[in-house]
């Protein structure tokens, strides 16, 4: 008989969740340079992201955040703050929910999805200060691009979806409703739903 | 605040149970009976005796004739036959079983009504059947998880067959009035089936006083093994088996019989008899404990569940605030183990279906943990809980997003 008592997650991730580093202790958030929050509670979770920076060299200095989430969310938030820590924001801003991913000693699967939320807040948090101080074509905002004209999908939610688990284009469907109109967006959307399965699930 | 890991704490009862030691025992004895009850001979003669003395065992605890009840591999099992029999057209049937009964009367019914809070096992199949055409009905339940007797009397149309109500909610412990539902039910000539899963052996069970026409049951929450359940069939209801192909049970399952687990379950039915009653007090006095110590350390909680027609044993309670997994997380770390609404925990992004059907809004129901409690619960493994909890609710709240001085919530995105 198998005396298995591994956790699903690893002992990175254990650590972080046991010990979260970075948390932002009180709910004022007036002292820092740039704040981002991301997700909301009825999905199950939601991050957010302070920054200060120093700002003759346009490196983040602190990170400090507050996470509603499982343990998975809670522990990739933890890992982002310290790895952020002495990033310039153009470094910062093109961390991918991958890198944090192998920082954190990797996820199960169905719990990718948990931790693509902070790097999400964090660049919000990033814009944020590029608005603040009068930089606002700095700031880089992803726009969503509409695929599917008839049922109003658009390429971040084919990324939402396979981020939940969508692998083929009848699950695409079944997420997003994404061509069940006219069907002309199937070319394209199949090929976004190859990119993003090989962007966040290709090592 | 001492937060030393003493033994492991199993506060999930309503997923499993421990084996029972006398089931235990018994299980070790039978591990000698390899004859196969269908054979003629001294082996299959002497497995063939105890499988009908455990399942007069069983039939009796539910105040069932042996005649009417039949083994199956699970509860799940169970609930998927009775499903089954409804949706069969019997017409092009060549089994020569289809689904006439003794009386005969419901082929034209194929209807099936259930509710909204039913163990996956029966809305999966309900789903899956009304994709094949088998019309099904829903019962939506109030805040505290109980239907409707007046919805039900509208829902009970002429083409109504079935109509399946669990009686104890696993998830929230809300107890159905059963019987008022069976009263309803055959009125409009249908007929009920109840799982019974999360209600035999914790509170009385008996067939003619809920006046049911099925009832599953399982034997590994009761301190039975895995992997071996029990459906009670009226006389005279329609059937048809769902496993074909033998004369097992009667005809109504095929497959050599699980001695082993039968015999297991027995035992296991046979220790509820004996220990049920007391339990039941010990139980009461242990929520009450559990209830009143959430309540009285730890800010801004909800219960789930009905305030007085409910199974004991559990108790689902949510901390705003706070994810139910991340709660679940660090209560293993302490050596206590419970289980949650959350999606992050079933591998799904829905949290629980039951929760959600009370009314329950999404956050509330990921941030729920369920404590199901058991024979071997103790008074000192709550305190335990009580002492392990509020820390780890006011852990996860201080990080939170959504929980800001204490009872607002941050502006969701």
């Amino acid at each position: 008989m198998l005396k298995q008592v591994n956790w699903v997650y690893s002992d990175t991730l254990k650590d972080h969740f046991m010990n979260p580093r970075n948390i932002l202790e009180t709910d004022d958030t007036s002292g820092f340079d740039g704040v981002g929050m991301e997700g909301n509670l009825a999905c199950g979770d939601q991050m957010m992201v302070a920054i200060t920076v120093n700002a003759e060299k346009e490196v983040i200095t602190d990170c400090k955040w507050k996470t509603y989430g499982c343990a998975s969310a809670i522990a990739s938030t933890s890992v982002l703050s310290e790895m952020v820590k002495g990033m310039t924001l153009e470094a910062a801003f093109d961390l991918s929910p991958k890198d944090v991913t192998a920082e954190l000693g990797g996820l199960p699967e169905n719990k990718i999805h948990c931790s693509v939320l902070g790097d999400k807040a964090l660049r919000a948090a990033i814009n944020n200060y590029f608005e603040r101080n009068n930089m606002p074509e700095r700031v880089r905002k992803e726009k969503a691009k509409i695929v599917c004209q008839c049922m109003n999908v658009t390429d971040h939610e084919i990324e939402d979806a396979v981020l939940e688990g969508a692998r083929s284009y009848a699950e695409l469907q079944e997420h997003t409703k994404i061509g069940t109109v006219c069907g002309q967006c199937r070319f394209e959307s199949e090929a976004l739903l190859e990119k993003y399965i090989h962007l966040h699930f290709t090592e | 605040m001492s937060t030393e890991k003493p033994e492991t704490v199993y506060l999930d009862h309503n997923a499993t149970t421990p084996l029972h030691p006398a089931v235990k025992q018994e299980m070790t004895e039978a591990m000698e009976l390899f004859g196969n009850p269908s054979s003629m001979h001294g082996f299959g003669r002497e497995a063939r005796a105890n499988v009908e003395h455990a399942r007069k065992t069983v039939a009796s605890f539910i105040g069932a004739d042996s005649a009417n009840l039949m083994f199956t591999g699970s509860g799940s099992e169970a609930n998927n036959t009775v499903l089954s029999i409804f949706s069969c057209s019997g017409d092009s049937c060549s089994t020569g079983s289809g689904r006439t009964g003794e009386k005969g009367e419901t082929n034209n019914r194929k209807t099936i009504i259930t509710t909204r809070i039913e163990h996956p096992c029966v809305l999966e199949t309900s789903r899956c059947l009304a994709g094949q055409g088998t019309p099904v009905k829903y019962l939506d339940v109030d805040r505290y998880g109980k239907i409707n007797m007046d919805q039900l009397s509208e829902l009970l149309t002429d083409d109504v067959g079935l109509v399946s109500i669990m009686m104890a909610n696993n998830e929230i412990g809300t107890l159905q009035d059963i019987s008022e539902a069976a009263r309803l039910v055959h009125e409009h000539g249908a007929l009920l089936h109840t799982d019974a899963v999360q209600a035999v052996g914790k509170i009385p069970v008996d067939v003619d006083d809920l006046g049911v026409d099925f009832l599953s049951m399982s034997a590994h929450k009761i301190y039975g093994p895995k992997g071996v359940g029990a459906l009670y069939v009226r006389p005279g209801t329609p059937f048809c088996p769902f496993v074909r192909g033998g004369h097992q049970e009667q005809g109504r399952r095929a497959g050599t019989e699980n001695t082993l687990g039968i015999l297991g379950m027995a035992r296991a039915v046979q220790m509820r008899s004996e220990e049920m009653e007391d339990e039941l007090h010990r139980i009461r006095a242990l929520r009450e404990q559990l209830v009143r110590g959430i309540e009285s350390s730890i800010d801004d909680v909800v219960f789930n569940g009905h305030p007085e027609d409910y199974i004991p044993h559990t108790v689902n309670v949510s901390f705003p605030g706070a994810e139910g997994e991340s709660i679940l997380l660090y209560l293993d770390m302490a050596g206590i183990a419970v289980s949650t609404g959350s999606a992050c925990a079933s591998g799904s992004l829905d949290p629980s279906h039951v929760l959600l059907a009370t009314g329950t809004d999404a956050e509330r129901a990921h941030g729920s943990i369920r404590i199901s409690m058991g024979r071997d619960t103790t008074e000192e493994q709550i305190g335990y809980l009580l002492e392990v909890l509020p820390p780890v609710i006011r852990k996860i709240r201080g990080m939170s997003t959504a929980y800001i001085g204490g009872n607002t919530y941050a502006q969701t995105g």
